[in-house]
């Protein structure tokens, strides 16, 4: 059996005496797309963050591509290929949106081999980004900030994505736009692993589920034939 | 009576320049850090005492010493945020304050120590030169002192604005967190920050020591100049320090032209106060850069 891309192991963290996150365990394969769901503090941000560095884990270990990354500060993780797009989106206020893209790209500049990514291609999958380039980051509308917060995370070249509540307080018609990005982002052989309300869209983009309980690890498998009700139930509880 | 008031004011716009950039400084450590960097006015005044008791006495012309002591405080300021200030951030607003006091109490009497109390000034022949504006003499040094003050503001914001550098140190002050998904090492970028303000305070403490003599606790007043200067200004904008530092020059020349020379330094203050109850963001409140 091949290593999977991202190998997360007894991974716990928490918060003083808070345990938000009490060891979960699960893999993703290269290419594939990981559903986490999970209601309000079932501990899915606290994952993301201890997974790409920003929340120290008590237990456990991540593995990624063969490195284990515990201990590995932020800054050092997304350069090995995860990247974060936060929930609530966290755009710089006063950067412009080219800005907010640039910081980003500006971090790759010394890295050698060839990238994938540009500002340009991030304007080509986000058009209505390119028309917004020079307004501030505070100024433009929150479909137009989650599309930049997907850009800037793919201009550090990652080979993992991991989303956050993507679709977050945003109208149907936006976040149809993002998830067709994200499908095109996958058809080019991107790895997510993707935080989303929406049972049954979260069902459809992926190829597993893993749904997470007080913490815990309450469902994992295949999304094709898993059904929304299943599905509920464990969410629920 | 009106000639007197336009060399007022024309004074106080180029003492301002000085000001303004003894706060720029101030207002960078703020701007990235959010701390309120209580050795700065030390380090002004160690740049001061560099040039003047160190590298001029060994015969090494102003210019070039001047040349030498900037690099080297931006080394002091970036060291000292890497080994001594940086441990303590991320701990609420007390440490720092109390680290960074430490900091200042310690220079002051290094200072002390290797330079006596004794009154110093670079000796120029700048110091007696003036310029002649029609029937107005302005001091040459103050020319100097703004055009430099000018000089560093733009640099700055140029950095600050245009470069990758500027981008990241800008980035890191909105949301460090949010930074470091993007690879910029927050850490780094504070200590590339106080190198700057470190730099910055270098270049003001040249100016100083050929504009006025000065003892190893001028700091503390150079520290209460470019505090007043900063909230006066707008805390985080550098334009608007600037600015801030030629009002308060501006106000305490006038006061000293009338009611009279010791109201000077209480009129700075009557800035501030009046800038804190009617306009308590400051003049130019933070935006961009």
């Amino acid at each position: 059996m091949t290593e999977p891309l991202l190998r997360v192991d007894g991974l716990a963290a928490g918060y003083g005496q808070l345990q938000a996150v009490r060891g979960v365990s699960f893999e993703v394969a290269a290419g594939e797309a990981l559903a986490v769901i999970g209601e309000n503090g079932a501990g899915k941000t606290t994952l993301f963050h201890s997974i790409c560095g920003l929340h120290a884990a008590s237990s456990g270990e991540v593995v990624f591509g063969g490195e284990r990354l515990r201990g590995t500060p932020a800054h050092d993780i997304v350069r090995r290929g995860i990247a974060l797009v936060p929930e609530g989106r966290r755009i710089f206020p006063s950067l412009s949106v080219d800005e907010n893209l640039r910081v980003s790209e500006d971090q790759q500049r010394r890295r050698t081999g060839a990238r994938r990514w540009t500002r340009d291609r991030v304007y080509q999958l986000f058009p209505d980004l390119r028309a917004a380039a020079q307004r501030g980051g505070h100024q433009i509308s929150g479909g137009q900030q989650q599309m930049l917060a997907i850009g800037r995370a793919l201009l550090s070249e990652p080979r993992l994505l991991l989303l956050d509540e993507v679709s977050l307080g945003l109208s149907p018609a936006v976040i149809k736009v993002l998830y067709q990005a994200l499908a095109a982002i996958r058809a080019d052989g991107m790895t997510l692993v993707f935080v989303e309300q929406d049972v049954r869209r979260s069902l459809a983009f992926s190829d597993h589920l893993v749904c997470l309980h007080k913490g815990t690890v309450r469902l994992a498998r295949p999304s094709h034939g898993s059904s929304v009700d299943e599905v509920r139930r464990a969410y629920f509880g | 009576m009106t000639m007197q008031l336009i060399e007022t004011l024309l004074n106080g716009l180029l003492l301002g320049g000085l000001y303004g950039l003894i706060g720029l400084g101030l207002s960078i450590n703020f701007g990235t850090m959010r701390v309120v960097y209580l050795a700065h006015g030390d380090l002004i005044v160690l740049a001061a005492y560099f040039l003047v008791v160190a590298l001029v006495p060994l015969g090494i012309p102003a210019l070039v010493a001047a040349a030498i002591v900037v690099p080297v405080l931006f080394a002091v300021g970036w060291a000292l945020q890497r080994f001594i200030v940086g441990w303590s951030l991320g701990r609420g607003i007390l440490p720092p304050l109390i680290v960074t006091f430490g900091i200042s109490m310690v220079l002051q009497n290094v200072l002390l120590l290797f330079a006596t109390a004794d009154a110093r000034t670079l000796q120029t022949s700048l110091a007696s030169s003036g310029v002649r504006l029609g029937s107005i003499t302005v001091p040459t040094v103050r020319i100097i002192d703004f055009a430099v003050g000018v000089g560093c503001l733009g640099l700055l914001l140029a950095i600050l604005g245009r470069t990758a550098l500027g981008r990241a140190l800008r980035a890191t002050s909105d949301d460090a967190d949010t930074a470091r998904l993007m690879g910029v090492d927050p850490r780094r970028m504070y200590a590339v920050a106080a190198g700057i303000s470190a730099a910055t305070g270098a270049v003001g403490g040249v100016l100083l020591s050929a504009t006025r003599t000065f003892y190893p606790t001028t700091g503390s007043e150079a520290l209460l100049v470019a505090f007043e200067v900063v909230v006066v200004g707008g805390l985080g904008s550098l334009t608007g320090t600037f600015l801030g530092g030629i009002l308060l020059a501006m106000a305490q020349l006038l006061a000293a032209l009338w009611p009279g020379p010791s109201y000077s330094q209480v009129a700075a203050h009557v800035v501030v106060l009046l800038v804190l109850v009617f306009r308590p963001q400051g003049l130019l409140p933070r935006t961009a850069p």
